[in-house]
């Protein structure tokens, strides 16, 4: 029985997608067959993260009203074989998914995959509360920014009472994820301190990723970091994050400005 | 900002923290409490009803909360001439 992971935060553009593919190819790349699932109803965007957008025949919301049949919906990944993607509903329909219809295609790929990872919408509506309905574990992407902390705050509250585990009585196991840090900008002071967001959210800390370039390079061709970049400094937090999730007890440490002198001579940050 | 400032300063961090803890600690509280601002301005609005003619946007409540004690804002505009109800 594979484990069920929803990424979620509340507030947007806070690295969600993102990470979800990442922590995703890194997982697949160790052998663990790890499916992907666009929640993000009338907004998908994790095909185009994987570079799957021209591969999308059928999605998320066609398998749950059984016009198309799972297999035909998962899209296999062209560079690692054990990781799958069944993309969100182009539909404006915010109502075109159903709890039951989720219910039946997350237990069915709970047969199949090791990991199902849920990226969740923005919001705490609807669309969020169904990405986090079936969780096992969370990964609440956090950046150290007021807002996003705060949406974090109330994300946790939703995880704690409207999820299946919640309901039973059990507990979503939760994790923060610290993305887009700035070393420098927290060096200064003007950062959220990290051990002030733990504190503050009283919940463990699964890694922190540093705000990173070759973030951006990664969407611009369509692969998540972990696999185009292997060896750069986000990526390597998001490795080390997934095998926390797996249970490795890893030391977190501070992502630092990997900055020499001629760096800074010319103005140019380190990758 | 003074040459003072740039030195005792410890950027501005530390009073994102405390107005979290603050904040989030009253979040908590509430959060399955229903909107007690939204309730107060309906009651409010109904028992203005009964006696003058207003509409929506002619009643603003508005609530302030301060560390020992909050206050409630209540601004009632009252068109002229003729629209009294007799109670
Ligand atoms: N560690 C990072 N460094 C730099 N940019 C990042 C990082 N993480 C995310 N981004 C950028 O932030 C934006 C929002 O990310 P995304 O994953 O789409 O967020 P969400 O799914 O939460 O809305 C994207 O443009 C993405 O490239
Ligand atoms: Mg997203």
């Amino acid at each position: 029985m594979g484990k069920v992971v929803v990424v979620t935060s509340g507030k947007g553009g806070v690295g969600k997608t993102t990470s979800t593919a990442a922590l995703g190819a890194a997982l697949a790349q160790t052998g663990k067959r790890v499916a992907l699932v666009d929640f993000d109803v009338g907004l998908r965007n994790l095909d185009l993260i994987m570079g799957a957008e021209r591969r999308v025949v059928f999605d998320l919301v066609n398998v749950t009203q059984g016009v198309a049949k799972l297999p035909q919906a998962l899209i296999r990944d062209k560079r690692v074989d054990t990781l799958f993607l069944l993309p969100a509903s182009q539909t404006r329909d915010k109502d075109a998914l159903t709890e039951e219809g989720v219910a039946d295609v997350i237990s069915a790929l709970r047969e199949k995959f090791d990991y199902v990872f849920c990226d969740s919408p923005a919001g705490i509506e609807r669309g969020a509360q169904l990405a986090m309905r079936y969780a096992d574990d969370a990964v609440i992407v956090t950046n150290p920014e007021v807002s996003s902390v705060r949406d974090s705050d109330r994300i946790i509250g939703l995880l704690d009472s409207r999820t299946l585990k919640a309901e039973r009585g059990e507990s979503v196991n939760k994790h923060i994820l610290v993305t887009r840090f700035d070393a420098a900008r927290a060096a200064r002071g003007e950062m959220l301190n990290i051990n002030d967001v733990l504190e503050i959210l009283s919940t463990p800390l699964l890694g922190i990723i540093p705000e990173n370039q070759g973030v951006l390079r990664a969407s611009n061709i369509g692969s998540p970091v972990t696999l185009s970049e292997p060896s750069n400094a986000a990526a390597r937090a998001y490795i080390d994050a997934a095998k926390r999730l797996e249970g490795e007890d890893l030391p977190v440490v501070l992502p630092f400005q990997r900055q020499g002198f001629f760096d800074r001579l010319f103005g140019r940050r380190a990758a | 900002m003074t040459l003072f400032d740039l030195f005792k300063r410890r950027g501005s961090a530390p009073v994102a923290r405390e107005r979290l803890q603050v904040l989030l600690a009253y979040e908590r509280q509430n959060r399955n409490q229903p909107d007690l601002v939204a309730i107060l301005r309906e009651e409010i609005m109904a028992v203005i009803a009964r006696h003058i003619q207003v509409g929506q946007e002619d009643v603003r409540v508005a609530m302030d909360r301060g560390d020992t004690m909050s206050t409630l804002e209540i601004d009632v505009n009252i068109p002229n001439g003729g629209a009294l109800i007799a109670a």
